[in-house]
């Protein structure tokens, strides 16, 4: 009988003591541990994609080779930089990896680069995170091992002198360590990160770009962008998923300076892993990535759209290319966003809300206006309407805004740019040649505001001097609104 | 074996007692450096600045073609000849046979070549690789001053070599001619020097908090006197990287010679 109870003593001591241990978090202590298995070769990836996941394989020395090479590549439109990578790409391959895997880590350094590099990764426990071992010169390369003891999403960059100035050209990436047993499954995977960039010209200013120390000491840069360029993930090369499906990104920040307010328009993260690490925030409208480091948001997609992902220290978003897109396709669904039911004329002074008349009534009309009165209004319209996504010179912002300057889609017809006011317009157009699939809404203006807004954008920015009359908008107005088809063609 | 050594040999003896009749004058190809003082970036714990006495350079890096004259005197640095010891696999890598240069241009700098390669060179020739401090000292003029370190656009122009890819098949002499007639230090190849690896650095280049490794550094921290000096970081940071047999495509080099009293 003493036995017994000293038995059960012995186990609820060996139980408190696990629990303990357990609560010391346990993950530094027994990972080291774990032996490896069989070799095996890490699959690489470039950005937005991700490598398979580990799934439940057990743990294994994993074999990566990783290239580096300096190459010449497009920040913007007509803006060129010579990047310094990880794999071809910025930011770098994506590695993955799992708790107890033994890294081969092998840094090839092309012999086209003219620089030495090396390899800081945050994954690693280790002196400079591996880049005391991995300074290699040009035409060489590099081996070293280490073990992935601590299960998370960290960045890697290169470490060499001067430091900052290797970031900034572009020499970052990302390698998670999944727990035991992999992360949840979900439906799509992402690799986004993001990076400030320093040029010798200002933001858009073609041509060749050197890196600029200066800006990048003051920390005032030129570009703000997703995977390394502006308009990375836009246009026919936005994130997608269908509805009802869970997407996970694996959100990283390069740096070299800024601090990331990462958030997705129109979406909130069911989950983030804060930070890159195991605590779980639930329900975050923008989560804060510092520059080395990353975070893994998860949400599910419930209604169909376009979804921007921004860095919401918005101008960084609209004026220095931090804006991607995930585009998500299926059913609507009215429960969760009905979309516009109403629209009205709000009278501050009183009464209820009106309906807007479907064709314009007369009274707003300026009758004989004159040319240079419409232009002068017309401006004011623009720079309260217009002029977020078009942009103050009629530029646009590539990949999500099209142009209004010297805008081939624009000057081909004047009366499907009413309509475009009128009704809106969304859905694929060609605008100077490059691809455009975003949403215009419609604009609550009188049929004189929109023939004035209409004819300054003629008259301005190289455009054709169209003047749109007030009658011309009129006519539109009466007619229904064109099918989409017709409006694209 | 033996003939050959002697052979090279007795060609070295030719070009010294060459130089050693026309000492007093500067040789064909050299300029005159005046002595001086500045302060590294590296290697001087104190920040105090280093002396250097006056000294003779090549107005150019050696080419493709002078190169070629120097291998058909001495065999054992032909490609196919050389030691590994002296040279790895890449040595001369462009090269399509042991005296021919292939489709690189004759006047751009010889590359791929390794410090013992270099050195024997310069030692053929009566010369020797610069120091260190010597090459930086030089390196540190524009066109018009002898220090130039802290001109925001000589530093633009330098970092923006950096960025230019392939420039090692350039001629010689297509850069700028610094205040002490010399060209290219800036602009065209990386080039060796004598004691290259007297900056150690360990690639950790944030380490150099650690002041008992004085050396052990390479970027901007504690022990650099210029933080803003990020073009000579560059070259630290791949001497750093570098070992006396390795060849790189974008390396290169040039003589120095004392000047007799």
């Amino acid at each position: 009988m003493s036995n017994f109870i000293k038995k059960v003593l012995v186990l609820c001591v060996a139980c408190a003591a696990s629990i303990a241990c357990k609560q010391n978090g346990d993950s530094t202590t027994n990972y080291a541990d774990i032996s490896v298995g069989d070799e095996m070769i890490a699959e690489l990836t470039a950005p937005p994609f991700v490598p398979k996941p580990v799934g439940d394989r057990p743990a294994k020395k994993l074999i990566v080779n990783m290239e580096i090479k300096e190459i010449e590549g497009e920040m913007a439109d007509g803006v060129k930089y010579v990047y310094w990578t990880f794999g071809g790409s910025v930011p770098g391959s994506f590695i993955r990896t799992r708790v107890g895997d033994e890294v081969q880590f092998t840094l090839k350094n092309h012999p086209d680069n003219k620089l030495p590099h090396n390899i800081d990764l945050h994954a690693v426990t280790g002196p400079g995170g591996g880049a005391a071992s991995s300074l290699v010169a040009p035409g060489h390369e590099k081996t070293f091992n280490f073990k992935c003891i601590n299960p998370g999403l960290y960045v890697y960059h290169c470490a060499t002198a001067p430091v900052g100035m290797h970031i900034a050209n572009g020499m970052y990436g990302l390698i998670l360590v999944e727990p035991e047993g992999g992360l949840p499954p979900v439906d799509k995977e992402y690799y986004v990160m993001q990076g400030d960039f320093y040029t010798k010209g200002k933001n858009g200013e073609p041509g060749m770009q050197p890196f600029d120390m200066t800006k990048a000491v003051d920390e005032h840069p030129d570009y703000v962008v997703f995977n390394g360029k502006v308009g990375a993930l836009t246009g026919d090369k936005a994130l997608t998923a269908k509805v009802g499906e869970t997407v996970r990104i694996y959100m990283g920040n390069g740096g070299p300076n800024l601090v990331s307010s990462f958030h997705v328009i129109g979406e909130i993260f069911d989950r983030v892993h804060i930070e890159g690490g195991d605590a779980i925030n639930k329900n975050v409208q923008t989560t804060l990535i510092p520059a080395g480091g990353s975070a893994i948001v998860e949400f599910k997609v419930d209604v169909p759209g376009t979804f921007i992902l921004v860095d919401h220290s918005i101008f960084r978003a609209f004026n220095k290319g931090a804006l991607g897109m995930l585009k998500v396709e299926g059913a609507e669904n009215a429960k969760i966003y009905s979309g516009t039911t109403q629209e009205g004329i709000y009278h501050p002074e009183g009464g209820t809300i009106q309906n807007m008349p479907k064709s314009g009534n007369g009274k707003d009309v300026v009758v004989n206006k004159t040319l240079a009165q419409q232009i002068t209004d017309g401006k004011n319209i623009y720079g309260r309407t217009c002029f977020a996504c078009h942009q103050s010179e009629g530029q646009g912002i590539p990949g999500a805004f099209p142009p209004l300057a010297k805008s081939d889609f624009l000057n081909a017809d004047p009366n499907r740019a009413v309509n475009a006011v009128l009704h809106g317009l969304s859905g694929e157009i060609t605008v100077n040649g490059k691809k455009f699939n975003s949403v215009m809404t419609s604009q609550n203006l009188t049929d004189q505001e929109i023939s004035d807004v209409l004819t300054y954008v003629y008259n301005s920015w190289g455009n054709n001097k169209t003047k749109v009359t007030p009658e011309m908008v009129k006519t539109q107005r009466a007619k229904p609104a064109p099918k989409s088809k017709d409006m694209h063609e | 074996m033996e003939a050959q050594f002697i052979k090279r040999f007795h060609y070295c003896l030719i070009l010294l007692s060459w130089v050693s009749i026309s000492f007093s004058q500067v040789p064909k190809d050299m300029v005159t450096i005046g002595a001086g003082s500045y302060v590294p970036l590296y290697g001087t714990t104190d920040k105090k600045p280093v002396f250097i006495k006056s000294f003779l350079l090549d107005v150019y890096p050696v080419t493709n073609q002078q190169y070629l004259e120097f291998l058909k005197k001495n065999p054992n640095y032909r490609k196919s000849k050389i030691k590994r010891l002296f040279a790895n696999t890449t040595y001369l890598s462009e090269w399509s046979g042991d005296l021919s240069f292939g489709q690189l241009n004759a006047n751009a700098p010889v590359t791929n070549i390794s410090w013992f390669a270099a050195k024997e060179y310069c030692e053929c020739q009566g010369k020797r690789l610069a120091t260190l401090d010597e090459w930086e000292y030089v390196a540190m003029a524009d066109e018009k001053r002898k220090d130039a370190r802290s001109r925001e656009e000589f530093n633009k122009y330098i970092l923006s070599w950096y960025e230019k890819n392939k420039t090692y098949n350039n001629s010689v002499g297509k850069t700028f001619k610094n205040y002490w007639g010399v060209y290219d230090m800036h602009g065209l190849v990386w080039e060796w020097t004598f004691d290259f690896n007297s900056i150690f650095l360990s690639g950790e280049s944030r380490k150099d908090k650690d002041t008992d490794k004085d050396l052990f550094c390479g970027s901007g921290s504690v022990n650099a006197t210029d933080l803003m000096n990020y073009a000579a970081f560059m070259r630290y940071a791949f001497r750093g990287s570098i070992k006396a047999n390795y060849t790189t495509k974008n390396l290169g080099f040039r003589c120095a010679k004392n000047i007799a009293n």
